[in-house]
């Protein structure tokens, strides 16, 4: 008794809660957001207390607040079982508020899921289809696997119902029970090929909504629709389109006087995942697409959604090529529009397209490339992207001229991508090197900064390459540099050349409108001393410059004290690899001086490594070479002749020291390193171990790697010499090559090293390379081996295998083998070829008994 | 498919909001004010469309109040910038000239229409007297 009066007394006391409204008007009063928080905070403790006192008659209105107070970003979640509570209520206003309840707190992660689940099934048979209506919508939102699994059954029952506002709601209730559990979509089947028959557009919209799901999650699905023995999907489609189309005007489904767009659009989008790939269901479209797109009102915003949806489903399926045209015009069409809307949406569907017909976009590429001037980024961004698709031989030059002078005027979000595809695209398209080697340094001067890395071996190469062009090439770099010293990739570029090449500097050039350089010996060291002690600088462009200057000193006559003052600058630098060779080049000048002229000699030529084709991202390598036929042939021709091997270079450098040593007679078969593996091969023989360094047979290693040009800064000098190619390759000579895979070109050697035993671990290097005309990109080995082995991957030395054997892909991979048994070795080889993905297999078991014996 | 729709004001003060997908809390307190700044932040000459993570936003603007909404990528951003159309003149047909106040004042009905118009994510009733019907019921019955 005495509890009992102690709650009446505590009702009593306390006030009703406040309403909704003038709560909102309180939060709205608060001036700051701290004040804003205190409003709720108390508002949350009172609710929290009413809860508590399992009051009946307020719940409804605290758990209304409660969304207030959650969509503004405050916790609401120990409302959750006050919802449920709302729901179980018999009440129409209570169960309103609870599912919204429901909809909004609860997510399929919360326990008290199984509460929900009973109270669903109860509301789902309910007589009344609003509250009905509420529980399917609450179960769409919120279903977990168990609750579909649970539930599924009531749904299917309620899709075949003859209440259309039930079906409709039952059948995208359905669609969420598919997308959680695809297993049920079976028993959905046939209750949903009967939707299409409905008059009533909400439940076509459902229905249309769920068949693209069920298409979107299995391919049996599509196939099952496509061919349904009791009813034909597409024609109905098309009939249903049809009537939309040639009905006129109904006031019941009229949106800005064009008849029901979304169930247009739906059934458009419906139909270009029917007509994918499927030669015979996109002869059935033909007609209807047609008709839409020419009977489409498009002085609305309307008409323009849903020329867009047919444009993209006559570029998905196998249409009609007039029918491609057409397509493409459309968005031509848009193009022009004044509306931003539409010139983005055209802009992002011509990108959608481009790769399914190249030439009819190819057609309005003077209009995309005035939207590269569109005040809006998101169509600016788009316009680029498109621009960089578009290039081909035919149009590189205007095209580049377009894109620099973009580049020069864009948000420097756009900067990188636009460099490196222009310096791409460059690569690919340059109808000379003279042209090649200005778009890049016209790059360069424009956005210096903003290029990636790789853009600067880029562009030496080409310059040591082109040899009738260095003198060009140095004398306008050098031009830039001394007018802009803040471009880093800039300097690094043009330090390098103007250190290889410097001798070059004032002599004439066989370019006859350049004229000849107007500056002398001192000039030029002054603008290096400029880039070599300005702050700015970056550290790598102070070593390049460093180089560059030590190797003026055999190009320049009259300079050598100034040389010698600049190299020992930095003879103090924190910087361990500047000093370094401030102070090596410095003995250069000294003890070593007998040496300097050989070896500040030329670079040899420098060998393309790596065949890049970023561009295929774009997809537009396939059309490109359908387009050019045989005219794209030439870019891979010049490259013959530099495949010869990327170890031919190192072999020169080495070749002079290894005469040292008696080499060995017998030359293994085929073998990359050659003469430098058997070097190493007779030291190993000799006693030391392997893998450690030779005795120095020249100079200071690390000098060598300065030299080099390419300030790489690997941990041993001697080991980026010698390339790629590791040490421990020395006594392979005992081991046989085996190849353990080869298919459409792709080739898997494998070569093995043994550790000494005890140790059971064998190292194994597995080459990849491709003899096929396409490179492989996004490569990917993977291998398998038997439980008693242990297994060790290390990463790859790249993604992408360059064509026609020009390159290869290496990894290691070490396999410990404790129980000495024979080795068996599954692979799996995935990469993009063509744009188009391939994943191969295969397995290895004829390894050389020798590596567990 | 739609993922969630806001309705922002000017201040960037959120009046609705309702996600057709679940999102995690605390996710969500950050994607939020993030899409609404960058919508906010859009000059008049900028197109309606934007990406933002894996959603392409769509929004329109009316009066003072922001529509956001996110789709799929491979949604139709027309349809969806004509669907925004379509809800407000479904609000204005049942609030009369729809205002802030309203939706602020209402929020319970706007869902019950948006609920109505889009389940699940998807479109569902485009008829604007149906999508108003069980509404109009209640108003109906809760007068008597």
């Amino acid at each position: 008794m005495n509890t009992v009066n102690t709650i009446l007394e505590k009702i009593n006391k306390m006030p009703a809660p406040k309403r909704l409204r003038d709560l909102i008007r309180e939060i709205r009063s608060a001036r700051t957001a701290a004040e804003e928080r205190s409003v709720v905070n108390k508002e949350c403790a009172q609710i929290r207390d009413c809860f508590k006192e399992e009051d009946n008659t307020y719940r409804c209105r605290n758990v209304a607040k409660l969304l207030y107070i959650h969509m503004l970003g405050y916790p609401a979640h120990f409302g959750q079982l006050e919802c449920l509570k709302l729901i179980a209520s018999p009440k129409f206003t209570d169960k309103r508020i609870g599912y919204l309840g429901a909809m909004l707190l609860l997510d399929e992660r919360t326990d008290v899921h199984l509460l929900v689940t009973n109270c669903l099934k109860n509301d789902l048979g309910h007589q009344t289809q609003y509250i009905a209506s509420l529980a399917l919508c609450t179960l769409g939102n919120i279903c977990s696997v168990e609750m579909s699994r649970d539930l599924a059954g009531e749904v299917e029952k309620m899709l075949k119902s003859s209440n259309a506002y039930l079906k409709k709601k039952s059948a995208l209730c359905a669609l969420c029970i598919v997308r959680k559990v695809p297993d049920l979509m079976e028993m959905f089947l046939p209750a949903t090929r009967t939707l299409l028959n409905e008059k009533n557009h909400g439940v076509l919209l459902a229905a249309v909504c769920l068949i693209t799901e069920m298409c979107k999650l299995s391919i049996d699905a599509v196939n099952h629709f496509r061919k349904d023995e009791f009813m034909e999907v597409v024609p109905q489609l098309v009939r249903i389109l049809k009537n939309l189309i040639m009905a006129g005007y109904s006031p019941e489904h009229d949106v800005s006087g064009v008849s029901d767009p979304f169930l247009q659009v739906r059934i458009l989008n419906l139909l270009r995942l029917l007509g994918k790939g499927d030669a015979e269901a996109s002869e059935a479209m033909n007609d209807i697409l047609a008709q839409v797109a020419t009977n489409t009102e498009t002085s609305k915003n309307v008409g323009h959604a849903i020329l867009y949806e047919i444009v993209l489903t006559i570029m998905g399926i196998e249409s009609e090529s007039g029918l491609r045209v057409l397509a493409v015009n459309i968005l031509g069409r848009f193009l022009l529009n004044s509306d931003k809307n539409i010139r983005y949406v055209a802009l992002n569907t011509l990108l959608r397209v481009v790769h399914a017909d190249y030439n009819a976009v190819q057609r309005h590429r003077s209009t995309i490339v005035d939207c590269l001037k569109d005040p809006d980024v998101s169509i600016k961004k788009r316009a680029m992207e498109l621009c960089f698709a578009l290039i081909n031989q035919n149009n590189i030059r205007g095209m580049a001229k377009e894109l620099l002078s973009f580049l020069e005027k864009c948000e420097p979000e756009f900067k990188a991508d636009c460099c490196s595809n222009l310096v791409t695209a460059s690569e690919k398209y340059s109808p000379n090197r003279r042209w090649h080697i200005d778009t890049v340094m016209k790059v360069l001067t424009t956005a210096g900064n903003y290029v990636r890395d790789d853009v600067v071996s880029t562009l030496v190469q080409l310059v040591s390459q082109a040899d009738s062009l260095q003198a060009y090439a140095v004398q306008n770099l050098y031009r830039a540099m001394r007018d802009d010293i803040s471009q880093q990739p800039l300097v690094q570029v043009a330090t390098w050349c103007i250190g290889e090449y410097g001798d070059q500097l004032f002599a004439g050039t066989s370019i006859e409108d350049s004229e000849p350089l107007d500056a002398s010996e001192e000039d030029v060291l002054n603008v290096l001393e400029r880039a070599l002690v300005n702050n700015n600088s970056t550290l790598t462009s102070k070593e390049y410059v460093i180089t560059a200057i030590l190797k003026l000193s055999t190009r320049f006559s009259s300079t050598q004290p100034k040389i010698q003052k600049l190299i020992a600058f930095y003879n103090r630098s924190t910087s361990v690899e500047l000093q370094q060779r401030s102070v090596e080049y410095s003995t250069l000048f000294s003890t070593q001086d007998q040496m300097r002229s050989g070896l500040l000699e030329k670079m040899p030529v420098m060998e393309k490594t790596r065949v890049d084709e970023p561009m295929l991202a774009n997809g537009g390598e396939k059309e490109d070479d359908l387009l050019n036929g045989g005219a794209a042939s030439p870019a891979t021709q010049t490259q013959q002749p530099t495949e010869v091997c990327e170890s031919q270079n190192i072999l020169d450098i080495l070749g002079g020291p290894s005469t040292a040593t008696p080499a060995q007679p017998a030359q293994p078969p085929k073998s990359t390193g050659g003469e430098l593996l058997d070097l190493l091969g007779d030291i190993d023989m000799s006693g030391s171990s392997a893998g450690a360094p030779p005795p120095m047979m020249m100079g200071g290693p690390p000098l060598m790697d300065g030299l080099m040009g390419m300030p790489a800064a690997a941990p041993n000098p001697l080991l980026d010499m010698m390339g790629s190619q590791p040490l421990v390759n020395g006594n392979e000579n005992s081991i046989p090559d085996i190849v353990g895979f080869e298919k459409d070109g792709l080739s898997l050697n494998f070569s093995f090293e043994k550790a000494p035993p005890p140790s059971t671990v064998t190292t194994m290097t597995v080459t990849a390379t491709n003899s096929s005309p396409n490179p492989l990109l996004e490569f990917v080995f993977q291998a398998a081996v038997p439980k008693s082995f242990q297994l060790q991957m290390l990463s790859p030395s790249g993604n992408i295998v360059p064509p026609s054997n020009s390159g290869s892909v290496t990894q290691i991979v070490k396999v410990n083998n404790p129980q000495k048994q024979p080795i068996r070795m599954r692979l799996r080889m995935a990469y993009t070829v063509n744009g188009v993905p391939v994943t191969e297999q295969g397995e290895v078991s004829n390894f050389p008994p020798v590596l567990w014996q | 498919m739609l993922n969630f729709i806001f309705l922002v004001n000017k201040q960037g003060q959120v009046r609705l909001s309702q996600y057709f997908k679940h999102q995690d809390e605390n996710e969500r307190r950050d994607i939020e004010p993030e899409i609404v700044k960058k919508c906010l932040n859009r000059q008049e000459n900028q197109c309606s469309f934007l990406d933002y993570k894996q959603y392409r936003i769509i929004y329109r603007k009316y009066a003072s109040l922001y529509f956001i909404v996110a789709a799929d990528e491979e949604d139709n951003e027309m349809a969806v910038y004509e669907f925004i159309h379509h809800f407000v003149e479904t609000l204005t047909s049942y609030f009369d000239k729809v205002t802030e106040i309203d939706i602020m004042f209402n929020m319970d009905k706007v869902h019950m229409i948006l609920m109505e118009m889009v389940l699940n994510g998807e479109i569902v009733e485009t008829n604007k007297n149906r999508i108003l019907a069980p509404l109009r019921t209640m108003d109906h019955a809760s007068k008597r």
